[in-house]
């Protein structure tokens, strides 16, 4: 599998859905929020219990808020403690990650399908 | 989140589309990478390596299918959502889905550089490869030069057809069954079905 740092995850980090092999993804862009996840692991931005707390955090936020709790949605908790981590760290704030969402959504509207989707300055709003 | 100036959400074919989800994921993979935190291409080698437990790739288990099963194989080539629908351990596709039949005559390709229109439930993670710029304006106007960098050849008389997804349309390609399998199980047939072979920039790999 993968590295090093994606077996520890699996081991520390309660409830990432896997085989025998380690984790498994149902949808490409989870593979990617944990892709990013190990490699701020690797930055020492956090530690695995570190994660996993905020991986908790943002769970029971999200069943007091009645999320359904089927197993479908740990990815989804996954990117909202991402983006959380990152902006409690420092690295980024959550106004910054919105504005780039915001330009992402305004890049795909000007581009015709079937073009790549690629992001310019002009796709930022203030 | 606040997002209220003036997007048009309508869904048309005219522009890409990424989901509520995607564009989350692709906003903090550019800040992460603007500030120095990760680099795509090492984000790309981790998902890479991953590849074959994204999604549920049922897109083997179609092809082979169609290939020990005639009624099967012509409701697919008529519906391709319709009687992958019908097999109820394969999760649900997109609404338009089409399959595309290889023969001697014909081979199929398809590009698309990944909006949503990648089946990624029938094929697994996309290649990296696909979703760069000029191999798609190559594959479009040279598919035979596209394939030979893949390593596949084609006799000279084999038309090549390349499909261009659209928002409401993705294509599976179903390649042709290679000789030598015959009497093989459809557990069997699908371990040779791999997904280049149903994007069409590969063949199933050779009976053995």
């Amino acid at each position: 599998m993968a590295n090093a740092s994606a077996m520890q995850a699996a081991s520390a980090v309660p409830g990432i859905p896997q085989d025998e092999d380690g984790p498994v993804f149902r949808e490409p862009w989870e593979a990617q929020a944990f892709a990013m996840t190990l490699a701020l692991y690797d930055r020492g931005l956090f530690t695995w219990s570190e994660w996993a707390a905020a991986l908790a955090g943002e769970i029971k936020r999200a069943q007091a808020a009645g999320d359904p709790d089927t197993g479908e949605t740990y990815y989804s908790h996954w990117l909202a403690a991402l983006e959380r981590m990152v902006a409690e760290k420092g690295v980024a704030t959550t106004q910054t990650l919105h504005r780039t969402r915001d330009a992402w959504d305004h890049a795909c509207d000007r581009t015709p399908h079937g073009q790549p989707i690629e992001l310019r300055a002009s796709d930022f709003h203030d | 989140m606040a997002h209220d100036h003036d997007h048009h959400h309508h869904h048309d074919h005219e522009h890409s589309e990424l989901s509520e989800t995607q564009l989350r994921v692709r906003a903090l993979e550019t800040v992460l990478t603007e500030k120095g935190y990760v680099d795509p291409a090492a984000l790309d080698a981790i998902v890479e390596a991953y590849q074959t437990k994204i999604g549920p790739r049922n897109g083997a288990r179609v092809v082979a299918k169609a290939w020990t099963d005639p009624a099967f194989k012509q409701a697919l080539l008529d519906d391709a959502t319709k009687a992958i629908g019908t097999l109820g351990h394969v999760s649900r596709v997109g609404d338009h889905l089409i399959a595309v039949e290889n023969t001697p005559q014909r081979h199929n390709m398809v590009v698309c550089t990944l909006c949503s229109c990648y089946p990624w439930e029938m094929l697994g993670l996309p290649p990296v490869w696909y979703k760069a710029s000029p191999y798609r304006s190559r594959a479009v106007k040279d598919p035979r030069g596209v394939l030979a960098d893949f390593g596949v050849t084609l006799p000279k008389d084999t038309e090549i057809r390349v499909w261009d997804s659209t928002a409401e349309t993705r294509f599976l390609v179903l390649p042709m069954r290679p000789a030598g399998t015959e009497g093989w199980s459809e557990e069997r047939l699908a371990e040779i079905v791999t997904r280049d072979s149903m994007i069409g920039t590969g063949l199933p790999k050779a009976a053995s």
